[in-house]
């Protein structure tokens, strides 16, 4: 959807008929209508992204054109409307109190999937990942952390995809902001991590426990 | 018209068990009423304001098992502010003091306070079921006076309420000489529990057909507890994550294998997906499966299960099973009637990983489909036509797309088409919810086909008040109507003042209604009581041409409640 001019042209026009009816319109879905006092309203409805807008600016019972119009013009952002998705709280709270991320490791067929929200580090974490695919072990450098597998000789670097999509080694930043921005987990075998995770010699004890963590 | 004595007559109604055709023949003549209204034992109230607790002690005095609800649908999902109403003991209190042997309980959307639950466990000494969904105000300690003091419990069910968890002993409560129960569900509690003592509770209920877990339980407890309880019929698992190479989990696989009456599964609140396969035995009987607290599963591993289930008739999941997940849902699940697929990010906005392709293959291949809740990506008009072709049967269709507004991404059309060919199709539609690109024209379709309707849930739909109108005058069985955010105004609420006194409740909020509307509806309906819930308190009374944020109307034979808050005023 555009959010430039707040509208938006269908491309199959050809039925004409129940144009107005089906013209979108960013704020304001619906057709404009003269309303059954006379009086003509830039559509009466109130969209799905005014309410968006509501819950941000200040609560005006009365909706004037103005608000209405600038309301159309936003820029499309994905917020929260109060009671939607029609989701009970109970499931709500349930579901976002744990936070399930994939874990795809390079050569298996299948991911698994770890709770972020049991763990208190990454220590835990990666014990437990160590678990999980259990022919592998943890080797923990001072300030590397990798997994490898002692039969095969292959060395895995944990890494994940933040919330910009950027793919990071993991480790770098405090526990609870890895928690919340990780999205998903890979372990990447050490040659194709190049890069991520590069064999400095060991660092000095200080610098090392502030990113053990 | 009585041909035959009372005598006669009783047991004769004694067959009449449903509601409706109870109410009816209660309606016949002044001596069935009179008739009807000694013999019935199971009342249930809709609306708890409706009415008030010594209307029904008077007219029923034999009383046995009563069903109250309190707060309005929306509050569901936090649109009605938590101390609105609803609240239990004032019924208690009444019931107490009468001679009403009140032996079961269902609530839902009730506030139930632990005065309320002690009061209720020492009053009624045949007490044998509670059954709470989605209530809150209670803590374990009002559960700890249920286990105590009722020594006939037969059922304790807590579906979904919001308890406050003082990991208190509660378990420990019920007694040594209490062997009576059969159905036991604390899965929504969070806290610890007594493992000891459950494991002594389970042991000693030979009648235990259901017993539902919450997270706390352990995989090692609930191994104990099938090996005592292989007669169960129900089981929901609190967590599921053993270790795979312990004695404890070879010991759950040959429970299992004995668990040959479990016919209902769900729980897995925690899991380990590698350990499911433990549970495949049991998933050729299952006939309901509700996996839709469990995360913790993949798509593939939620896939391999349900292809053991192969006489499924309910299913509740989580979207991660995607579209071809549903696929093999509809080619393994031919008895499937009841279909639930929530989202796995309930924040929304999100990407739903099902769209109208995963809801055409199941409608496709389960016939016997009568009701579906779908929380999806997308949605088409023609998808929507083919499952109304293929699944004429609907009685529930509630049909959730995460964007509210989001028209046929195939034709960029609103959505009017599809549902109106769902309530074409399936003339025995009772409840329908709307999501999606709609306008009046949908509204028209309801109007003229959805004639079996009850329930309707609108939200962000329609263009004008010809919308609210087509429903109001063509849909002659509803009895709830709720909506939100959509342009419906005074024209709409004010045309047939009388219809809503033959419907439960009117919910609307964010419409275009207006203050005076309001008014005047109240004015000219006293049989009904119009509530506006006014949180934000900027509204003044007098000013009759603000739009009103939230109205809920519902008919009453008692007059405005008593113990409204200070937000919400009664016109």
């Amino acid at each position: 959807m555009s959010p430039e001019n707040g509208k938006i042209l269908p491309e199959n026009d050809a039925a004409d008929l129940n144009f107005e009816a089906t013209e979108l319109t960013l704020g304001l879905p619906g057709k404009s209508r003269v309303t059954s006092d006379g009086g003509a309203k830039l559509g009466n409805k109130r969209g799905f992204f005014e309410t968006v807008d509501l819950n941000f600016g200040d609560k005006d019972c009365g909706q004037s054109q103005i608000d209405v119009q600038e309301a159309a013009n936003s820029p499309v952002s994905k917020v929260q409307v109060e009671g939607w998705p029609p989701v009970r709280g109970f499931r709500k709270n349930a579901m976002t109190s744990c936070k399930y991320v994939k874990v795809a490791v390079d050569g298996a067929p299948y991911l698994r999937k770890v709770d972020l929200e049991m763990y208190d580090s990454y220590q835990q974490l990666l014990s437990s990942l160590e678990q999980m695919f259990s022919c592998f072990t943890i080797r923990n450098y001072l300030n590397e952390k990798k997994i490898i597998d002692h039969m095969n000789g292959i060395e895995y670097v944990p890494t994940y995809e933040d919330k910009d999509g950027d793919w990071m080694l993991v480790g770098d930043v405090p526990w609870q902001m890895f928690v919340e921005s990780c999205k998903r987990l890979r372990l990447k075998k050490s040659s194709e991590a190049i890069g991520l995770a590069p064999r400095t010699p060991p660092k000095c004890a200080s610098t090392t426990e502030r990113s053990l963590n | 018209m009585n041909y035959f004595p009372d005598e006669v007559l009783e047991p004769v109604f004694d067959f009449i068990t449903s509601h409706k055709d109870r109410n009816s023949v209660s309606l016949v003549c002044k001596s069935w009423f009179k008739i009807e209204r000694y013999s019935r034992q199971r009342v249930f109230i809709g609306n708890c304001y409706s009415t008030c607790p010594e209307r029904l002690i008077a007219r029923f005095p034999g009383l046995k098992s009563l069903t109250l609800k309190g707060k309005p649908h929306f509050a569901d999902f936090n649109l009605v502010p938590h101390d609105w109403g609803g609240f239990l003991y004032p019924w208690i209190e009444a019931l107490a003091k009468s001679r009403i042997g009140l032996e079961e309980l269902r609530l839902k959307r009730m506030v139930v306070s632990d005065e309320s639950l002690e009061l209720l466990s020492k009053s009624f000494v045949n007490f044998k079921s509670l059954v709470l969904v989605s209530c809150e105000g209670f803590t374990t300690d009002g559960l700890a006076a249920i286990a105590a003091n009722c020594r006939f419990l037969r059922e304790l069910d807590l579906q979904e309420n919001e308890v406050d968890d003082h990991r208190g002993h509660w378990l420990s409560c019920f007694p040594e000489s209490c062997t009576s129960l059969v159905s036991l569900n604390f899965a929504c509690l969070k806290g610890e529990i007594n493992l000891g003592a459950l494991e002594r509770l389970v042991a000693r209920s030979p009648n235990l057909k259901s017993l539902r877990l919450n997270r706390a339980v352990p995989f090692d407890t609930l191994e104990k507890l099938l090996m005592q309880a292989p007669q169960l019929l129900d089981l929901g698992t609190g967590s599921y994550v053993p270790d795979p190479s312990s004695e404890a989990y070879n010991r759950l696989k040959s429970a299992i294998q004995r668990c040959k009456s479990i016919r209902s599964l769900s729980g897995f609140l925690e899991v380990n997906p590698r350990c499911m396969s433990a549970i495949y035995p049991i998933c050729a009987n299952l006939t309901f499966l509700n996996l839709s607290y469990a995360p913790g599963l993949s798509g593939n591993e939620l896939t391999k299960l349900i292809q053991h289930c192969r006489k499924l008739q309910r299913l509740w999941i989580l979207d991660y099973i995607g579209d071809k997940g549903l696929g093999v849902v509809a080619s393994t699940c031919k008895e499937l009637q009841e279909l639930r697929v929530f989202p796995t990010d309930p924040l929304g906005a999100g990407n739903a990983a099902v769209t109208e392709e995963g809801l055409v293959l199941i409608s496709a291949g389960c016939p016997k489909l009568n009701s579906l809740l779908y929380f999806c990506q997308q949605m088409t008009n023609a998808a929507l036509i083919t499952v109304a072709k293929n699944c004429p049967n609907f009685i529930c269709f509630r049909l959730c797309i995460l964007d509210p507004i989001k028209p046929d991404p195939v034709t960029n059309r609103p959505l009017d088409e599809g549902f109106g060919a769902i309530v074409e199709s399936c003339e025995g539609l009772k409840r329908l919810s709307l999501s999606g690109l709609l306008s009046d024209q949908v509204f028209l379709y309801i109007g003229m086909y959805a004639k079996q309707l009850e329930m309707l849930s609108i939200a962000f739909a329609g263009d004008s008040d010809e919308g609210m109108l087509y429903v109001l005058n063509g849909c002659k069985k509803l009895r709830k109507l709720e909506i939100r955010d959509s342009p419906f105004g005074n024209a709409a609420l004010l045309e047939d003042v009388g219809k809503y006194e033959t419907m439960r409740s009117l919910w609307m909020s964010s419409c275009e209604v207006t203050l005076g509307g309001c008014k005047t509806l109240a004015e000219k309906m006293p049989s009904l009581s119009v509530e506006i819930i006014n949180e934000s308190q900027q509204m003044e009374f007098s000013l009759d041409d603000r739009t009103v944020d939230k109205m809920y109307l519902y008919r009453t034979l008692v007059g405005h409640r008593k113990d409204a808050p200070e937000f919400v005023w009664i016109l």
